[in-house]
């Protein structure tokens, strides 16, 4: 789906998504039905409309592809069959890569630790994970009042499981990903 | 029966109690589980928001060792990585373009035909039939919440199970253990999911709906069949009590741990000590007239 007259952005939307976001009409159906929508600073029709405008600064620096939860409600009902949870995944992926600070850094920070354990272990390490959040944030008293309980019954191990094929997964992870979230 | 098995990373950590109280019932219906060897992580949801490419070529390292090793079905009780895996597996079969740029990134040829089965599929596969004939414990007093969550249903193109909307499969095998669903207006709602760490407050909020509608339609327990919806349902319950008193509290189960509970297994092996939510007045008033609500 190359096109000289079509902007990058656009076509980097394209490419990850394989939709075209000038198919939303804006029924606001997305935002309707969007339970986050409410911790948002632009409803995802509008975050689609500033891309239809060729405002993408706008989209890129939007809280609300941060904030996004992918729980796919705007997907499944979308009239067009545009997907919207698709289009916030390509436009987080796309603002890491053009270098942009991300709008919601703890959301940014969370993925990152949780990559980085995948990139040790090949798996999650929830004690990991919640370390390098931690440090990331310097918020280092969250969540201390249900750590000891989940310790206790054995929910949270001190040890990761790691896959014997670390390595690969690593090359995979570094590979694949580009720009600030690496 | 025999079935190739993607625990997934939840399984073996904070959701422990999912992979034991499962590994419990199957064996006593007589079915069993192969591990996948050397799985890797499916990305869940931080792969997606950081990398299109990283998202699908996970969950195909993982549908490609099980090709090797022999498999032809999977299961992935874990919601997320069910939906992960499917999702990997429709892009894969329809676009060429992420089908070359996985295989060049694995330095592997992909080929499709594993079925990927999530908790409720493979219990209509056992056979609700077995499950009815099997229950000993007495539940026609319980009234259950069955939640089911986003990902187990969206999205409804490429997962290809049940309703996106109004899904009504988890309520089929909760009946067979005897025990009456709820029909109330959650089931489909999110949780929040992976903002748990990042964003506690979205998810107090998003869970704290979700808890108020089971207990306004009667519900004494809510089930599922997703790792992070139990973390949010459960271990963020207290808080949410605590930030918005007077509310009560309602223990939430693995759809695994009630049909053993139906069965009679053990409740140790079942992990059902295991939850922050207790779920001993629940399993007490089993055995008295009464259903503690």
């Amino acid at each position: 789906m190359e096109n000289n007259h079509v902007h990058p952005t656009i076509q980097k939307i394209i490419n990850l998504t394989n939709q075209d976001p000038a198919n939303c009409y804006q029924c606001g159906k997305c935002s309707a039905g969007c339970p986050v929508r409410d911790y948002f600073d632009d409803a995802p029709n509008r975050v689609i409309r500033f891309v239809q405008l060729g405002l993408y600064d706008r989209a890129l620096k939007s809280k609300a592809i941060w904030l996004c939860a992918g729980c796919q409600t705007c997907s499944s009902r979308c009239p067009q069959n545009f997907e919207p949870a698709k289009f916030m995944d390509a436009l987080r992926e796309i603002a890491a890569e053009e270098g942009i600070a991300p709008s919601d850094k703890n959301v940014q920070k969370f993925h990152k630790a949780f990559l980085n354990q995948i990139k040790n272990n090949g798996r999650s390490f929830e004690l990991g994970l919640i370390r390098d959040y931690k440090l990331a944030t310097g918020k280092l008293f969250q969540d201390i009042d249900a750590a000891p309980t989940a310790i206790l019954k054995g929910k949270i191990g001190f040890t990761p499981h790691k896959i014997k094929d670390t390595k690969k997964i690593k090359s995979i992870i570094d590979k694949a990903v580009k720009g600030n979230t690496k | 029966m025999n079935f190739g098995y993607y625990p997934g990373c939840s399984l073996s950590g904070t959701a422990k109690e999912f992979d034991l109280s499962l590994k419990e019932v199957l064996k006593y219906l007589d079915t069993d589980l192969q591990e996948i060897n050397d799985w890797c992580c499916c990305g869940a949801s931080s792969a997606h928001s950081a990398s299109h490419l990283l998202s699908v070529a996970l969950p195909a390292r993982n549908l490609i060792l099980a090709k090797e090793q022999g498999m032809k079905e999977i299961v992935a009780p874990c919601a997320a990585c069910f939906n992960r895996l499917k999702v990997a597996q429709h892009e894969l079969k329809t676009d060429d373009h992420i089908r070359i740029n996985t295989e060049e990134l694995l330095d592997t040829k992909y080929s499709d035909g594993i079925n990927v089965l999530n908790l409720i599929s493979l219990f209509q596969q056992i056979g609700l039939e077995k499950i009815k004939s099997n229950a000993k414990v007495d539940f026609s007093k319980l009234n259950v919440a069955c939640y089911y969550g986003c990902l187990l249903v969206r999205p409804h193109d490429i997962l290809k199970f049940d309703d996106p909307e109004n899904p009504t499969t988890m309520e089929e095998v909760v009946k067979a253990t005897g025990a009456k669903p709820v029909d109330w207006n959650f089931k489909v709602e999110c949780c929040g999911a992976a903002h748990s760490i990042a964003h506690t407050e979205i998810v107090e909020n998003l869970s704290m709906k979700i808890l108020d509608d089971a207990i306004n339609y009667k519900a004494n327990v809510i089930v599922v069949a997703c790792p992070m919806c139990h973390s949010n349902l459960d271990m963020r319950q207290k808080n949410i009590i605590k930030h918005n008193p007077g509310r009560n509290k309602i223990p939430i189960l693995y759809l695994s741990q009630l049909i053993g509970l139906s069965l009679g297994l053990d409740h140790k092996k079942l992990g059902l000590d295991l939850h922050f939510i207790d779920t001993a007045p629940l399993i007490a008033s089993l055995s008295e007239n009464e259903v503690a609500v």
